[in-house]
């Protein structure tokens, strides 16, 4: 049910591009108007939703501790991950962000019978380190539709993309490892029981708009082969401000192109800004420091307490009797 | 106490899952697995709303009528106040790497104790109500209705997590289960649902100064039976003082120590050493409270037991804090105590005074971990000791939940014990240190009624325990933390037993060659030490 709606969800959409170009020609709504809003969308819906959560203040210091404390100078602390200066902060989240440190550890529990073993496990890692880095690339290699002319790190990545130079036009590793990565995705949530049970539609659906994308691109340049110079036309228009929908392209570019922008308008409502928010991880972002400097929490009030002195009222006599020194005889 | 359920009858499950959805499966709310409700009385000490007496095993829990209305601005109000709230209610993406993390799924195999599940009980009502995806498309973003029936899979699951932050060292985005049962729980407190084990101990602390409601005299008369057995085992009469002004040092232990064994060997390995170090300190009998069991209520009430703590730190007019062993405690210290109630600024720098050493990393709280005062005299040959007297012991570390996720003090219990005993075998790799298992009982779940629960929880790391029982012949889980020394003897009973629970200050006391003492033959649990140069071939 949730996996056969985000399919339809996303065949839906499929279907819309094509009819929209193919039946109704309306190339401008396509390949202009719905690339813009989608943009806008994307934009002001990522800085609303990182601003929304920036309101919101850390009260308390709770990062989480993964090593060795700073303590006596003779034990080794662990920078890293038990940080306790700004630049070793800056590590720990340099490590997290580009490659998944805390997914790096993750185990595999098993029981048999009345035992349990806990087993390395990094095949999840090594999928979303794929498929995260591999639409790095991805994305950065299309630069080369926006700009001219090309620059030469772009054209460096492509070389180094396609440095197995199988076939023609010469294949991008990164498309095979991003098909594989989503695949791959898609599969363990389909097949381990666990993961299926926790999964919502709004898990299936992004991993079938992110295929449809890369699928709909592999078509577009190995088979379909679709006009790259009508493409980057367009491209460089759109980022001129000055739009050209270009006829003749094919409609399989416009299909990418809608599921892009659809991408980009569900980004934001979705909970692919974990891209944003893991930058705001207060358990990953903070020093281990709150011993050695006061953690501020704007909203501290006052509160009531039992004071010693109402202690000493109620339990006056008893004290006396066993000879504890009282403020008040 | 409950009955012992039979071991096979524990283990009877599998990593599956139910046929039906989780938001479709009721929650069971099964004897053994649950805590009483809390009593009006107890809330009421504490100004709680809506204290009433209520059972969790009724239909009916008396719930005020507009209990969804205060739920959901409870909500609201802590979406405000806390990032980490909010922003852990956005992000996850459900890749799961959190699900086979958890003591609770490990030992139960109830999905909905995967941290990812437990926390999508709240988030699916945070997106019904907060998010506009949510309120459009509903379930199919994990979105539903706010229910009675809601409320009480909270309750149940809510307190059946021990916030021991194991998840989120795994989380890709670093989000803390233990942050959303802390919100899941204040919520729940909006509307007066406790537990007795909580709400007691809450009130108890707030009037009497501990947990466990000791008046003055009786913390001194515990102290004193503490006092005769040093007397026994050492010969020396050991004197120390309660609520003394113009003491250098103000000592904070949690009231475990002071009340029950085997807690009351670790105190009295910190009296010996005291004692032998001829230290000027102090403890409190208003102040005899390190734990917290606010805590696992909501943060204003953690705060406002927690204020006594520096509060009498200035009326005593001492110069700094030691704590004691103690697991959320030294949470609550390390992240939260200087942020409440701080600045203590009538407080100097930690120094210790036998070796001159200034304790930078609390330079600004002002307290000590007792471990890191330790490890600093051992490091510098201040105490003279026969790790001889542990030679009958084979040892195995339990690093607490909250001293390894939450401030990080890994080697400094591992350096003393390595300087008193003489057999250290560290657990495997995945069960210690930043990925060490929970006790189980942690954040008020160790009750009586709710063993089963416990023995569940406790099973992954008692396996852990087995497998260095069996391979090196461990007979003693060290510990620092009270509710692992109240806990963890019972755990061992059941899962390994002949395996002893002691804190490392009891290990320390054994090994402790005090000025003038007589001869020792026995142990601070006045058990014969073996003798010298015989080998206990068992």
């Amino acid at each position: 049910m949730k996996i056969g709606v985000s399919l339809l969800a996303v065949t839906i959409l499929v279907l819309a591009a094509w009819a929209g170009v193919e039946v109704l020609q309306l190339t401008t709504l396509f390949g202009v108007v719905i690339p813009y809003t989608a943009l806008l969308v994307f934009v002001t819906g990522f800085i609303y939703r990182v601003v929304k959560w920036g309101r919101s203040p850390v009260p308390f210091n709770i990062s989480t501790t993964c090593g060795q404390q700073y303590s006596l100078p003779w034990i080794r602390q662990n920078r890293i991950e038990n940080p306790a200066a700004a630049w070793e902060v800056i590590g720990r989240m340099i490590l997290e962000i580009t490659l998944f440190w805390s997914l790096f550890k993750n185990t595999k529990t098993e029981k048999d019978e009345e035992r349990l073993a806990f087993g390395s496990y990094k095949w999840l890692w090594l999928g979303g380190l794929t498929f995260h880095w591999s639409m790095l690339i991805v994305v950065l290699r299309h630069l080369r539709l926006f700009l001219n002319p090309v620059p030469a790190a772009i054209k460096g990545l492509e070389n180094l993309d396609s440095f197995l130079q199988i076939g023609v036009p010469l294949l991008y590793i990164t498309d095979v490892l991003l098909v594989g990565a989503l695949t791959y995705l898609f599969l363990r949530r389909l097949l381990l029981p666990q993961i299926k049970y926790i999964s919502q539609a709004a898990d299936y659906y992004p991993l079938f708009l992110l295929l449809g994308i890369a699928l709909s691109g592999i078509l577009m340049r190995y088979f379909f082969k679709v006009d790259v110079a009508g493409v980057k036309e367009l491209a460089i228009s759109l980022m001129h401000l000055q739009p050209a929908a270009a006829a003749g392209i094919g409609s399989i570019f416009y299909i990418h192109l809608f599921l892009v922008c659809s991408l980009l308008v569900y980004f934001p409502f979705s909970k692919l800004m974990h891209a944003g928010g893991i930058f705001m991880s207060p358990t990953r972002n903070r020093a281990n420091n709150s011993r050695m400097v006061r953690h501020i929490n704007p909203w501290n009030y006052e509160v009531k307490t039992h004071t010693y002195a109402e202690y000493e009222d109620e339990f006056r006599d008893k004290m006396r009797k066993v000879g504890l020194p009282l403020e008040k005889e | 106490m409950a009955k012992l359920p039979a071991k096979k009858d524990l283990l009877d499950y599998k990593y599956d899952v139910p046929v039906t959805e989780w938001m479709e499966t009721p929650v069971d709310i099964k004897p053994g697995t649950y805590c009483y409700g809390a009593k009006g009385r107890n809330l009421e000490t504490v100004d709680f709303p809506n204290a009433r007496d209520w059972s969790p095993a009724e239909e009916d829990w008396k719930l005020p009528a507009n209990w969804k209305e205060i739920i959901l601005e409870g909500m609201a109000e802590r979406l405000e106040k806390y990032r980490s709230f909010k922003l852990f209610m956005d992000v996850c993406v459900r890749c799961g790497a959190c699900a086979d993390k958890c003591h609770f799924y490990m030992g139960s195999g109830d999905p909905k104790n995967m941290p990812v599940l437990r926390a999508e009980l709240l988030r699916s009502v945070y997106k019904r109500y907060f998010t506009a995806a949510g309120k459009i498309f509903g379930s199919l973003v994990g979105a539903r209705e706010l229910t009675e029936d809601v409320i009480k899979e909270w309750w149940y699951y809510f307190y059946q997590c021990t916030e021991c932050r194991r998840c989120s060292v795994f989380c890709p985005y670093g989000i803390d289960q233990a942050e959303i049962t802390m919100m899941g729980r204040e919520l729940l407190n909006l509307i007066g649902l406790n537990t007795d084990w909580i709400s007691g101990p809450v009130a108890n602390s707030y009037m009497k100064g501990n947990h466990v409601g000791m008046e003055p005299q009786a913390i001194m008369d515990n102290i004193d039976f503490m006092l005769d057995d040093i007397q026994t085992i050492t010969g020396k009469r050991i004197e120390p003082s309660f609520n003394r002004k113009g003491a250098e040092i103000l000592f904070i232990v949690p009231s475990g120590d002071l009340f029950a064994e085997p807690g009351i060997y670790t105190c009295m390995g910190y009296l010996m050493l005291f004692e032998q170090l001829g230290l000027d300190y102090t403890m409190s009998t208003y102040a005899s409270e390190g734990g917290n069991f606010g805590f696992f209520t909501s943060n204003e009430m953690a705060k406002r037991l927690n204020a006594k703590i520096y509060a009498e730190a200035k009326r005593l007019g001492v110069k700094w804090i030691l704590g004691g062993e103690c697991g959320h405690m030294w949470r609550i210290v390390n992240q939260y105590m200087d942020t409440w109630n701080g600045p203590a600024d009538f407080l100097e720098v930690p120094v210790s005074p036998i070796t001159g050493t200034r304790f930078e990393n609390a330079r600004s709280t002002k307290m000590v971990h007792i471990a890191e005062f330790t490890a600093d005299l051992l490091y510098h040959n201040k105490i003279k000791l026969d790790p001889g007297r542990n030679d009958h012991l084979k040892v195995t570390f339990h690093d607490s939940c909250n001293t390894s996720r939450a401030m990080g003090l890994l080697e400094e219990p591992r350096f003393i014990i390595n300087k008193i005993c003489h057999h250290f075998y560290e657990m495997p790799e995945e069960t210690i240190r930043e990925k060490t298992l929970c006790c189980g009982s942690g954040a008020g779940l160790n009750a009586g009624e709710n063993l089963e629960v416990r023995l569940r929880g406790g099973f992954p790391r008692a396996q852990a325990v087995k497998y260095v029982k069996e391979n090196h012949g461990v007979n003693v889980l060290a510990n620092i933390c009270a509710l692992d020394r109240a806990s963890f003897p019972t755990l061992m009973d059941y899962w390994v037993p002949g395996v002893q629970v002691m804190g490392v200050h009891e290990l320390l006391g054994n090994a402790l060659v005090m000025e003038g003492e007589c001869p020792r033959i026995l142990d601070l649990r006045l058990e014969p030490l073996p003798e010298k140069g015989v080998t206990d071939d068992v």
